[in-house]
């Protein structure tokens, strides 16, 4: 059995490394790895670009943690993550990162009966139920969030990501902000010790476990909601207002960020103030060597992302996902300016 | 004269070479080419055997020096310790241990008197008119790919499960923590269920073929006898196959320990170590599928190639018991040859 698995796991890096092996000798393509919440948008972007410049991008949507290794590997021209590093590792190892597009993370539920939107949940309940101690739907700290809900007696079951995913990160960053019982027993990562529940894997897993099981609660990426039509939870925000997850709300939540005394971008988007801001909000990443070896591939690679910013905004909404506004991109931008070098030259000017 | 004696030793050369081919090729082998082709083609073979050999033992040495870090952090505690917690990098493998080898037992405790009964029905009681279609609508599902019973078991099974089976047995049995908890129809059960399916094509058609094996003429001197259909099944057939059917149920075990995907769409993945079989659960492969992309600490990753080299010592401890049992078996069946 383990040389089978084995046996395929080397052929599938054998095939990654023949790929990127015969990629780079072609000039135009830029290569990537890293998080899937973002391949959707990203592979958009890449077509029309591809059409326009006919520059490509191949871009390996094997998740965030694997998308930091192969930067770290230098087998790729950039890696991308949901979660950022933080200043210091990034200076260890010499990147630089920016958020390149957000989105928002949803609970999602299955109660016979109830609406999309109609339970409304507070941040220490969801805590409390993620945590194992709200056991049933119609526990009077839920019916006390809900006055005039006709709440079923259902046993809640949680169910989680199984796999380590940067959509985990964003929800447990969240849970570990609002809830001193979560930061005490579970804290943040992109897989984390599940107090209660079943573990789907990747955010179609979730989703399918929970339309399967009655009295289900678990959380999704806001697109995987959308497509499935999942009934999804109102969720108080910290300016204490029940607010929906819409594109709209995401935005709210990205427009109040304070990117600009965010040290190397690192700012995570759970929890922003603001009436109308979505609470587990996040952005994804894309990691990038501040010394580059070859100048007109770094210049290559920034000029996509910077096409990206500038029309990618409409394609990324169709997608449900919400584009970095213009004074973001500005930040960005004059990052790359300041901090990217080949052959002691600026790459951006 | 002489034709005759001429005659009568071509004769007999001929009823030589005809009654010990044998001897003839070994005669005819002492020609130089041939006894390259004969040292080159035991070569070979020799080289292929020790292959396995070599890539069996470098798996070990690659497992081991792979999982250095956890082995040294975590000792024999890591077989013991039901905790798996990547935040405070504490790892332990009981629950994945205990999910693999339960889920592998149910699995067998149904597949294998089905195997037994299916494989009886078609050599001994069915018409072949039957026997042939129905034999090979059970090799078909061998054929199906593993992630498709994953999804079988999600979408068609577990709802099934959880509406109708799970409900049921908690009915009758609701006083056991056996069947405790909400019937979600994602766990262990639906885990053993699926398993159970998978390995029953192999378990039957290696069965099967054993059964078809048996000498007639053993089987109609129990019938002469004044046996029933029942008694000669017991005492003739399964006394006579039991070597072949144990290496069929090793086979279907040697499947359902490292099944993978299957498991790991109805097993829950959850880290767990749960009396309930209702319960979700993981097993090792389910574990290692799960979480080897996003395994970033150099010391998750060490514990879940930990995790690969118990299941390969699991899985060679298993075989050396069966051997062992065979032999014991086979010699108090007097089968022992």
């Amino acid at each position: 059995m383990m040389a089978r698995k084995f046996g395929w796991l080397t052929i599938v890096a054998l095939m990654a490394l023949a790929l990127t092996a015969g990629m780079a000798a072609a000039q135009t393509t830029l290569n990537g790895a890293g998080a899937t919440f973002p391949y959707p948008v990203y592979a958009q972007w890449a077509a029309a670009y591809a059409k326009q410049t006919g520059v490509k991008l191949n871009y390996q949507a094997i998740g965030s943690g694997g998308g930091i290794a192969q930067i770290k590997a230098k087998t790729v021209d950039f890696g991308a993550s949901d979660a950022p590093l933080t200043k210091k590792e990034l200076d260890e190892i010499g990147l630089i990162q920016w958020p390149m597009i957000m989105g928002g993370v949803v609970p999602v539920l299955n109660v016979p009966g109830m609406a999309p939107g109609q339970i409304k949940l507070t941040p220490s309940l969801l805590a409390d139920m993620f945590l194992g101690k709200v056991t049933k739907w119609n526990d009077p700290q839920v019916a006390k969030a809900n006055p005039g809900v006709r709440l079923p007696n259902l046993a809640i079951t949680i169910v989680h990501r199984s796999d380590g995913s940067g959509t985990t990160w964003i929800f447990t960053n969240y849970l570990d902000k609002v809830s001193p019982a979560w930061h005490a027993k579970v804290g943040t990562d992109k897989a984390v010790a599940w107090p209660a529940g079943v573990g789907g894997k990747g955010n179609q897993g979730v989703a399918a476990y929970v339309q399967r099981i009655k009295g289900s609660l678990g959380y999704v990426e806001y697109a995987y909601c959308l497509q499935n039509k999942m009934t999804f939870a109102k969720l108080q925000n910290s300016a204490g207002n029940f607010v929906d997850p819409t594109s709209e709300t995401f935005q709210a939540a990205a427009a109040n960020a304070d990117w600009k005394n965010a040290p190397g971008f690192y700012l995570v988007l759970t929890d922003q103030p603001g009436a109308k801001s979505w609470p587990i909000t996040g952005a994804s990443f894309i990691l990038f060597y501040k010394d580059q070896a070859n100048m007109a591939k770094a210049k290559a690679v920034l000029s996509f992302w910077a096409w990206c910013y500038a029309h990618g905004q409409k394609m990324a909404e169709d997608l449900d996902y919400v584009p970095m506004p213009q004074a973001v991109v500005d930040l960005v931008e004059a990052s790359w300016s300041s901090q990217l070098h080949a052959g002691g030259q600026a790459v951006w000017k | 004269m002489e034709v005759t004696t001429a005659g009568r030793s071509r004769g007999a050369a001929i009823a030589e070479v005809v009654a010990f081919p044998g001897r003839m090729m070994r005669r005819r082998s002492h020609t130089r080419a041939q006894a390259l082709a004969e040292t080159t083609f035991h070569g070979t073979a020799l080289t292929c055997a020790v292959l396995v050999l070599v890539s069996m033992t470098a798996i070990f040495v690659e497992l081991v020096r792979n999982s250095r870090l956890s082995l040294a952090k975590f000792g024999w505690g890591f077989l013991t310790s039901a905790a798996w917690n990547p935040v405070t990098s504490d790892f332990g493998a009981a629950s994945s241990i205990f999910g693999t080898l339960v889920s592998t037992a149910i699995a067998l405790l149904i597949a294998v008197p089905l195997s037994l009964a299916i494989a009886l029905f078609l050599v001994e009681m069915a018409h072949p008119r039957i026997a042939r279609p129905v034999g090979s609508a059970i090799e078909l599902l061998a054929a199906i790919p593993s992630i498709i019973y994953g999804m079988w078991g999600l979408f068609v099974l577990a709802p099934y499960m959880a509406d109708h089976v799970q409900p049921l047995l908690q009915k009758f049995f609701g006083k056991l923590p056996l069947f405790a908890g909400p019937p979600m129809g994602i766990g262990m059960l639906s885990a053993g269920l699926v398993l159970a399916l998978m390995v029953l094509p192999f378990i039957t058609a290696v069965v099967r073929d054993i059964f078809a094996l048996v000498p007639s003429v053993m089987k109609e001197a129990g019938y002469g006898m004044g046996a029933t259909t029942w008694e000669v099944t017991r005492k003739v057939t399964l006394r006579h196959g039991m070597r072949g059917v144990l290496g069929g149920v090793f086979l279907g075990l040697g499947r359902a320990i490292g099944e993978t995907m299957a498991v790991t769409f109805v097993i829950g993945n959850d880290h767990r170590i749960a009396a309930s079989l209702f319960a979700s659960g993981n097993t090792i492969s389910s574990t290692l599928a799960n979480e080897f992309t996003e395994a970033s600490q150099p010391l998750y990753l060490s514990a879940l190639v930990e995790l690969g080299l118990i299941l390969f010592v699991i899985t060679f401890l298993i075989q050396i018991a069966a051997q062992l049992w065979l032999k014991h078996i086979s010699h108090r069946l007097g089968t022992d040859k």
